[in-house]
């Protein structure tokens, strides 16, 4: 049935609204409150103080969680102890069916677990969905068929767990950060007490569940809830072997600090300000769709997102202005609706922070781009935004904003890109577009970043490292790389 | 008469005398050596950082045969070594061992990549590699025991694997690393890829642990204190604290002087 020029004419005209199209809740049971799982079971805390987790979208309160004190961390750091030394004697080929378990169980309750993650931490369903929670699942059956061929990972070695692992995570990935830490710890004979962050616990209490489920030995993985406090306890226990932490690189200076010739092992894994570099010869759709998803991806709530947007001067108008079309075709709102490309900032104090660095970047000179996007009334909300005459000194420029914020600076000649790149305390990620293979080389060689993203952008898997250079930390997280933080070699 | 040898500072390829002038007699020993300060350590940490663009992108063949090529000018210099180490069977146990060292970590420097690269199969249609790459600036404290040898053992894996070096020569005896640098002037390492300072162990360790431009420190020459000290300051910019037993000899060693870099690109026609 063919449309007449005139029919067609009039459809143009039209606005096409989306209909809303939220995921169903009713299926997820979210406890009124939450104590500490420690030993293989949910137990109710010494610790008389609880605080609300809130949905970032409604400002809801989901659920009252623990505030852990010393007692119990103390708790959990022992039953960690009690359960190391049968969970590291015992057959490698049990624990990985353990983690097996896991992962099958992560996949069985993905809907479930995604609907939580994304009320939690007020990140789009569709991401949650289709990139945390298969991550997660990814993850540990990954690490499951390590734990009985470290022989081969380490050779000429007989590699050896450390003891228990102390683990605090942050709030961007939640679920996701958890299967980073437990799967490879577990995997290597560790046991582990971890922290998940204050303002997204409710994935890890699900995770607490699942452990239950796959009957794992009580004592392997502990989980205790809590604030910046609870987390310092964790890792300055005296009988935690290793600390492994995710989170800004201000707490990871102080980890390292507090926890000097304590001989515990450390990884971090800490902030960035990549630069996503976009030649003049890139295919100019696909590097804009890039560069959304590396800076508007979890509203920007990412370590390794490309804050600053590096473009060969050639290009910068055009560039741009498909850049501006395509923001604003995104679509901010409901974390829930399966058409939200933008959810809820996690907090109100993320919030605050985001606001803050965009005012300097309006008072410092920059030129601000916001699409017209109407924000809820309720909830912490920010638009897609990105800057414009932006000069390196500039604090937007320097500073990790961890929001949906871009700067966007230029460059004539590859060397130029190289400097300004790698002019950053900074070096978790990088990201190149070009058509040209030998300079795709050229400049991952010379980027000084964990990660370099070729014409691609936030792409994420089991099998390969993730981690920084400089300040963005060190250890590796995914890959073989991975189990090396948690063997003792000698 | 004999013509002595004035003993210096290594420092951007140059034997230079330390900036403050001062010097001190290891053991009360007849010989005078540099007592260097904050500003020497500064000035190697940049002549390093200046000297590690060049030295990582050489090719892994060619530091494998500068590496090897100090080896064979220690081993030319076995006599003086020795007497230097205090003679007999001990000083030249301690010489060969050091041109092992060279050697067998010579040898590593185009397998590196082969043994702890990989290839990572992702789920999607990416081509997917992680690579080790140096470090960047590193510090290195010799051990006081073993005054040539301690320091070979940490001086070769870091080499090897692309990075520049800022070393403090054993405080009590610091003959051997001082003159380890003619080997290092006279073996084709670019100048500035190695640079050692002589002096006072409880003044410079703290500047050099705390130093912004350095990347990665090895304590295993240090005590327990020092590596707390070491440690703290080291959380100032995040550097990496290797802490392997110092015998240790093994690509293990070379990679905790490395970082891997994980590269992706989309598989497509």
């Amino acid at each position: 049935m063919a449309i007449t020029k005139k029919q067609s004419a009039e459809l143009a005209k039209q606005v096409f609204e989306y209909a809303p199209a939220p995921e169903a809740v009713d299926h997820v049971k979210i406890q009124p409150r939450y104590g500490l799982f420690i030993g293989g079971r949910m137990v109710d805390a010494h610790s008389k103080k609880r605080f609300p987790t809130i949905n970032p979208a409604t400002e809801k309160t989901l659920s009252e969680v623990t505030d852990a004190d010393e007692v119990d961390v103390d708790r959990a750091v022992k039953a960690a102890s009690k359960a190391f030394d049968s969970w590291a004697r015992l057959p490698a080929s049990r624990r990985a069916r353990y983690l097996y378990r896991i992962s099958r169980l992560l996949q069985e309750r993905s809907r479930e677990l995604a609907v939580v993650e994304t009320m939690d931490g007020g990140k789009p369903i569709k991401e949650s969905r289709d990139v945390d929670i298969p991550l997660s699942a990814a993850h540990f059956f990954y690490y499951a068929g390590w734990a009985d061929k470290l022989e081969w990972a380490f050779p000429n070695r007989k590699p050896k767990p450390l003891g228990v692992a102390g683990q605090v995570i942050p709030w961007n990935f939640p679920l996701l950060m958890l299967a980073w830490k437990i799967a490879p710890a577990l995997a290597a004979g560790n046991t582990v007490v971890l922290k998940p962050a204050e303002t997204t616990p409710l994935s890890a209490m699900v995770f607490a569940e699942i452990c239950m489920q796959a009957e794992l030995p009580p004592g392997v993985v502990n989980i205790v809830t809590g604030a910046g406090k609870t987390g310092s306890l964790v890792v300055t226990h005296p009988e935690v072997k290793k600390v492994a932490f995710t989170g800004s690189t201000e707490v990871g200076k102080l980890i390292q600090r507090a926890i000097a010739g304590t001989g515990k092992r450390l990884t971090l894994e800490l902030g960035g300000k990549a630069a996503n570099i976009v030649f003049e010869d890139a295919p100019l759709d696909q590097a804009v769709e890039g560069i959304v998803n590396g800076i508007y991806f979890n509203q920007g709530h990412v370590c390794c997102a490309g804050s600053r947007l590096l473009v060969q001067e050639s290009i910068a108008e055009p560039l741009l202005e498909k850049l501006k079309r395509r923001l604003s075709t995104l679509r901010l709102g409901d974390p829930l609706d399966k058409n939200t490309d933008i959810g809820a900032i996690n907090s109100r104090a993320q919030l605050e922070k985001i606001q803050g660095l965009v005012e300097s970047g309006v008072e410092e000179g920059a030129e601000l781009y916001q699409p017209e996007c109407v924000l809820p009334e309720r909830g912490f909300w920010f638009p897609p935004s990105l800057f414009t005459n932006v000069s390196q000194s500039y604090r937007i420029a320097r500073e990790e904003i961890f929001g949906p914020v871009l700067s966007v600076l230029t460059f004539r000649t590859p060397a130029e890109a190289v400097e300004k790149a790698n002019n950053t305390p900074y070096g978790l990620s990088a990201g190149v577009w070009t058509d040209k293979g030998s300079r795709i080389l050229w400049m991952a060689e010379r980027m000084r970043a964990g990660v370099v993203w070729a014409n691609t952008f936030n792409r994420f898997d089991p099998t390969s490292p993730f981690g920084g250079y400089k300040e963005s930390g060190f250890g590796r997280e995914g890959g073989v790389h991975g189990l090396l933080p948690y063997v003792e070699l000698n | 008469m004999d013509v002595r040898k004035t003993y210096k500072l290594f420092v951007n390829g140059e034997f230079v005398r330390s900036e403050s002038g001062r010097a001190y007699r290891p053991d009360g020993g007849g010989v005078n050596v540099p007592r260097g300060s904050r500003k020497d350590l500064r000035d190697a940490v940049r002549a390093a950082r200046n000297a590690f663009p060049g030295w990582a992108g050489r090719t892994a063949m060619n530091r494998g045969q500068i590496l090897y090529r100090a080896a064979e000018m220690l081993d030319g210099r076995a006599a003086q070594f020795v007497e230097l180490l205090g003679g007999g069977a001990r000083g030249r146990r301690e010489l060969d061992q050091s041109v092992e060292t060279l050697v067998w970590y010579a040898g590593w420097t185009d397998k590196l990549p082969q043994v702890t690269g990989t290839v990572n199969p992702v789920a999607g249609p990416y081509f997917n590699f992680t690579i080790p790459e140096p470090t960047g600036v590193v510090g290195l404290i010799a051990p006081e025991e073993a005054p040539l040898l301690g320091l070979v053992r940490r001086v070769a894996p870091a080499l090897c694997g692309g990075n520049v070096i800022v070393a403090l020569a054993p405080e009590s005896s610091p003959l051997a690393a001082l003159t380890l640098a003619e080997v290092f002037a006279t073996s084709d390492v670019p100048a500035g890829v190695v640079n050692i300072i002589s002096g006072q162990r409880k003044e410079l360790l703290p500047w050099l642990a705390s130093h912004m431009d350095v990347n990665a420190i090895d304590v295993a020459g240090c005590t327990g204190d020092e590596v707390k000290a070491i440690e703290e300051s080291a959380a100032g910019n995040v550097k990496r604290v290797i802490k392997f037993k110092q015998q240790e000899q093994s690509p293990y060693l070379i990679v905790a002087f490395m970082e891997m870099k994980t590269i992706w690109h989309p598989i497509g026609v």
